[in-house]
């Protein structure tokens, strides 16, 4: 018995004055002192040298994509490193292509804070923080689509452009055993900075998916991480073509509501496609808005409207509603959100139509 | 305890019983870091460092801790966690005040830890019953000579770089095999002196 203890204890002896050296070698060799964080040549940070980049910004509460959480191996944290940051190291190598690495790129993860440095980031990034949400409404919509309702804390608010998407962070639950990011459109009004709507389709063994239709609740906490995307609502005099199917009706109701609160008088046509009449949803909200906007008008379409949806509608894909309602399309641009397969097909067909390539936005879901 | 001058157990550690080439302990960084004289220079120093501080603090902690409370059975565990932490410290070090260094030896310098010589010389002492000074010699002799071994192959190395070889013998293959050249030359030496 003896023996045991003082085995253990002599071990754990050793161990704690390894620990304690190391700790003081960390406060002392390890300690940088204070080093200045310029990004994009406007915002200056003081920070603490010595951690890796990627924890030095999330200090600062600047968020950069990051799906591994600074292991090294997801190639998702890329800056432009303008100055400092020391040597390109070879455990960046199999995510920065060389082309990448003559402009600077470097994981964020992987360099440290050893000097002074100089970043350039995506100016949006500037917006986009961690929050924690409640959840306060699951609704579903279609037996594969779930309204969620998110609400943040009083102190709290989000800034997104309509159209924009947040990341939730699925925690582990029983069928996953490791925390995932997921991206989904936000549905709501940008100007209600409180409040996040999602419209979520349930995928066979997705993890988030899953996780929201089977074990969320409503009153519990969802963390979520946004807003991104360079997908959203652009100002202009042109007429607007949206096309959706299923979710992608998400980014497009967040324009609309959007457009309501502009009180915006551009002609616009949403077409919206599903296969039946059970795959419709928000149909009242979106004749809402239509009456609202003096120049909306909402086309859904059935590809296979059953007998019992009594459907008096358009039959068809969106493809053939575009094809059939708009002859020149030069003058208008477009704001798509869908499946690939969906979004290519259309964008094929406005390009026929003459639209100019740079007035096509699309949001591909995949 | 034996009775050798720690100047025999510091040459024949060099040459005698080299820990690469008689004991094959340490081959991994051996064989990848061996590309270079430069870099391989620096591991060497790295690990003759090393090899110098964590066989003496291995000393101490085994003859004045654990001879005396009968724990000799924990050395394994006990050699392995100094080890690991000196590497560390010993990072943080070339981190701060060496960043080419650091650079150059990348991955390598933590592998460190892990390196199979550090570990043996520290049970070779043991097992030899070796006296503190002993040790010493013994520590800095092995770190000298896995650094003779090593920048010698990185120089063979740099020789045959551009040499056509056998398609199956390119990269590890070839090095094994000038290891085992270098080793039987490295034999010759044997039996001039006994250091166990």
């Amino acid at each position: 018995m003896n023996e045991i203890i003082i085995s253990v204890l002599s071990v754990s002896g050793i161990s704690g004055a390894l620990a304690l050296l190391l700790s003081i070698a960390n406060k002392t060799i390890g300690n940088y002192g204070e080093m200045t964080l310029i990004i994009n040549d406007e915002k200056e940070y003081k920070v603490d040298g010595g951690s890796s980049l990627l924890s030095t910004l999330v200090d600062e509460e600047i968020f950069i994509p990051s799906a591994c959480g600074g292991k090294g191996s997801c190639g998702y944290c890329k800056v432009e490193v303008l100055e400092g940051g020391g040597q390109f190291l070879p455990t960046e190598a199999g995510y920065v292509t060389p082309v990448e690495q003559k402009k600077g790129i470097r994981l964020a993860c992987q360099c440290k804070v050893k000097e002074n440095i100089k970043i350039k980031i995506p100016e949006e990034l500037f917006n986009v923080r961690q929050y924690d949400y409640k959840v306060d409404m699951l609704k579903l919509l279609t037996p594969t689509i779930m309204h969620v309702g998110l609400t943040l804390p009083e102190e709290n608010e989000i800034n997104f452009k309509p159209g924009q998407y947040i990341q939730i962070l699925t925690p582990v639950y029983k069928e996953n055993d490791e925390e995932v990011y997921r991206a989904y459109s936000v549905a709501s009004n940008p100007v209600d900075k409180h409040k996040v709507e999602l419209f979520l389709g349930y995928m066979q063994d997705g993890k988030c998916s899953t996780y929201i239709h089977k074990y969320l609740k409503e009153g519990d906490k969802l963390t979520v991480v946004g807003p991104f995307g360079d997908f959203h609502y652009h100002e202009s005099d042109r007429e607007i073509v949206m096309a959706a199917i299923g979710t992608g009706m998400a980014p497009i109701m967040s324009i609309l509501k959007h457009m309501v609160e502009i009180k915006s008088e551009r002609k616009a046509t949403f077409y919206f496609g599903a296969r039946t009449g059970e795959d419709l949803f928000m149909m009242d909200e979106l004749r809402e808005i239509e009456a609202k906007l003096p120049n909306f008008t909402f086309m859904p379409c059935l590809s296979r409207p059953r007998p019992e949806d009594n459907w008096t509608g358009e039959k068809g894909r969106v493809t053939d509603l575009i094809e059939k309602y708009i002859t020149d399309a030069s003058n208008m641009e477009a704001y798509l959100c869908g499946s690939p397969v969906m979004i290519d097909g259309v964008v094929d067909l406005l390009r026929q139509k003459k639209m100019a390539e740079e007035h096509i936005y699309y949001d591909k879901f995949e | 305890m034996s009775e050798i001058n720690p100047i025999v157990i510091f040459f024949a550690a060099i040459f005698t019983n080299n820990m690469i080439l008689s004991n094959f302990l340490g081959m991994c960084s051996f064989i990848a870091v061996s590309s270079e004289i430069k870099t391989s220079l620096s591991l060497g120093q790295a690990v003759t460092f090393v090899l110098t501080f964590t066989t003496l603090l291995n000393w101490m902690v085994y003859h004045w801790l654990l001879v005396p409370l009968g724990l000799e059975y924990l050395r394994f565990i006990i050699f392995i966690i100094v080890i690991a932490a000196f590497t560390q410290l010993v990072e943080m070090i070339i981190d701060r005040y060496f960043q080419s260094l650091y650079y150059a030896l990348g991955i390598f310098l933590p592998l460190i830890t892990v390196n199979c010589a550090i570990l043996g010389v520290s049970l070779f002492m043991v097992i030899r019953d070796y006296t503190l000074l002993q040790s010493m010699a013994f520590g800095v002799g092995s770190g000298l000579g896995w650094t003779l071994a090593i920048v010698t192959l990185a120089g063979i190395k740099q020789k045959i770089k551009n040499n056509p070889l056998p398609k199956g013998l390119e990269g590890a293959g070839i090095t094994l095999i000038i290891t085992g050249i270098m080793a039987l030359a490295f034999i010759g030496f044997s039996g001039i002196v006994q250091i166990q």
